[in-house]
């Protein structure tokens, strides 16, 4: 279809509105993050900083000592080392399962798979009390490996779908083959599955990252000492606090921001298919 | 291959187990637990008191105030990502250049976590700042607002800043489901003379339906769960007069600050019945079409 002049006018005009909604806030969170606490005002937020200064990011990231403010520099931290460890076993759990399920269906594999799709869906509200007797008598309870074990749970039905979505377009021919040559469950998924698995892969291991970076529920509940806590949770705290400055959360907002915004923006196509995945069938 | 459907199965029952114990196992904990009288630190005789939990519930002005507030949060939150999930997936699939770069802004907010955007809100609906100055400068100062701290705005601030979060997602699926109906339609609406309003109406919203039911139960059930951004907002009192308050942050409070485990309890399974109302009859649907197909 030809379209005028005046038509892509209003498209650009529209995308461009839309634009400025969706970056108004970050558009606030970087300006105030750069400016010096001497050029913080309420009434001057929506102003460019005269003159940039770091010196808000390393207040967040170091504290303030003087006032008693904890930075947020060894939460940061404390989310990599729960993060690295809660994406790889998740997605190994999430990739074997969803080849058995994409290429070995059994009787009453669908209705496993749908008992274990519901899991993905619970108000973790309902599980959250069990959960921390059971961290408590494994003596996990307040620390990072109890978040790991946490993590990696409740996140088999996402990991789970994505593989089996993934694995569901790899014919059965290629499966029969190997079969023929003498391959068992384990040489099919070694020598045919593990090969093919990159892209799907990827697609499983941001999601989970930005899930799990992400995550305040679980943090916040699981662990209750200042220096486990994930950087969502002790962000919460620094901005809930009277004593903190504004462009100092906002600094520390960014900081928590910045992992999770960069592998969006430059793996965002992948970021999209889990999404998209997570609707079970878009 | 009997034999290899066996090893199979021994390959998924780590993760059966994990989920039957983490996910199965621990409702049935909660939903025995909400049945009985521990509502302190230490109770020395647990007893079975019957729905008393439930029936204390229903008569708590918090608890009615927490659904209200869950309703008002839907009725903006579902539709307000809705259509500008839509308006966005429309724009973007005109042909425009720079629909990569477009995209990327609009999608963006879903990369945060609910902290990060509860903090950029807050400043940005603080009542002496941010929104309110840029009112002022246009002169549109009747838009001006106490935000989430006027009781009478409350969970609808919140509501606001859950549309800026959450409406790329909308926005994905329906820009997936515009991608997936083929042109062929569109041509043979043109050579029978439909207006470019009638091909919309009568073709590209009917065959979006499946897609908005989808995003409406995703949404739904969002609304349902809705904790994080409260907290980050309205702060763990629930903003005044609990005007922003949600049952998740209630049962929160209740469980683990107030010890009061077995009223904590009979929240959630309150919030996970609603869930599955929504998601059980969604699951069996999604799962059936595929089969079917």
């Amino acid at each position: 279809m030809r379209r005028r002049p005046f038509f892509w006018l209003l498209v650009y005009l529209a995308l461009s509105l839309l634009a400025v909604f969706y970056l108004v806030p970050i558009y606030v969170l970087v300006v105030n993050a750069l400016k010096d606490y001497r050029e913080v005002s309420v009434e001057a937020m929506w102003r460019l900083p005269a003159h940039l200064s770091l010196a808000s990011f390393a207040k967040a990231w170091f504290g303030d000592p003087a006032s008693g403010m904890t930075g947020l520099g060894q939460n940061f931290l404390n989310s990599v080392k729960l993060v690295v460890p809660a994406v790889i076993l998740s997605v190994l759990l999430g990739s074997i399962n969803g080849y058995v399920l994409a290429q070995w269906r059994f009787r009453g594999s669908e209705t496993l798979f749908f008992l274990l799709l519901f899991g993905m869906f619970i108000p973790y509200q309902s599980i959250l009390i069990p959960l921390v007797k059971v961290l408590m008598a494994l003596h996990l309870y307040g620390t990072i490996p109890g978040l790991v074990l946490t993590h990696v749970v409740y996140g088999i039905p996402i990991t789970t779908l994505i593989f089996r979505n993934y694995y569901a377009q790899i014919p059965r021919e290629l499966v029969d083959a190997a079969q023929i040559d003498g391959a068992a469950v384990l040489g099919v998924y070694r020598h045919v599955i593990l090969p093919l698995s990159a892209p799907g892969t990827v697609v499983a291991v941001i999601w989970q990252f930005t899930q799990i970076w992400n995550d305040f529920l679980f943090g916040v509940v699981i662990t209750n000492k200042p220096d486990v806590q994930p950087i969502t949770v002790a962000l919460n705290n620094l901005a809930g606090s009277f004593i903190v400055e504004w462009n100092v959360q906002m600094a520390g907002a960014l900081l928590a921001a910045l992992p999770t915004l960069l592998v969006y923006v430059f793996m965002g196509r992948y970021f999209i298919r889990g999404l998209l995945a997570g609707s079970v069938k878009g | 291959m009997r034999r290899y459907r066996r090893v199979a199965f021994l390959l998924l029952a780590p993760s059966l187990l994990l989920i039957a114990l983490f996910v199965y196992g621990f409702i049935a904990w909660t939903g025995w637990l909400s049945l009985t009288n521990q509502n302190d630190l230490f109770v020395p005789h647990v007893r079975f008191v019957g729905l008393s939990n439930y029936l204390r519930l229903f008569h708590h002005p918090r608890f009615l105030i927490d659904l209200k507030n869950t309703l008002t949060f839907s009725l903006i939150f579902i539709p307000g990502s809705l259509v500008l999930g839509l308006v966005g997936a429309l724009l973007l699939n005109t042909g425009v250049r720079a629909e990569g770069l477009f995209r990327t802004v609009f999608l963006m907010p879903m990369a945060l976590s609910f902290i990060v955007t509860g903090v950029a809100w807050r400043w940005l609906m603080n009542p002496t700042s941010g929104l309110n100055l840029i009112f002022d400068a246009l002169g549109l100062g009747f838009l001006k607002s106490g935000w989430y701290t006027d009781p009478a705005v409350g969970i609808k601030a919140v509501a606001l800043a859950a549309v800026w979060q959450l409406s790329g997602y909308t926005m994905a699926l329906y820009l997936a489901g515009l991608r997936a109906i083929p042109q062929v339609f569109y041509e043979a609406a043109e050579v029978d003379g439909a207006s470019p309003w009638q091909a919309f109406r009568y073709i590209t919203l009917p065959l979006l339906t499946p897609v908005t039911l989808s995003a409406v139960i995703v949404l739904g059930h969002i609304s349902l769960k809705i904790f994080d951004l409260v907290i980050a907002i309205a702060g763990i009192s629930g903003g005044p007069a609990f005007s922003s308050d949600v049952p998740a942050l209630f049962m929160f409070v209740t469980t683990f600050q107030a010890n009061r485990f077995a009223q904590g309890a009979a929240i959630s399974i309150v919030l996970l019945v609603l869930v599955s109302f929504l998601v059980i009859p969604y699951l069996y649907w999604s799962l059936r079409r595929e089969v079917a197909e």
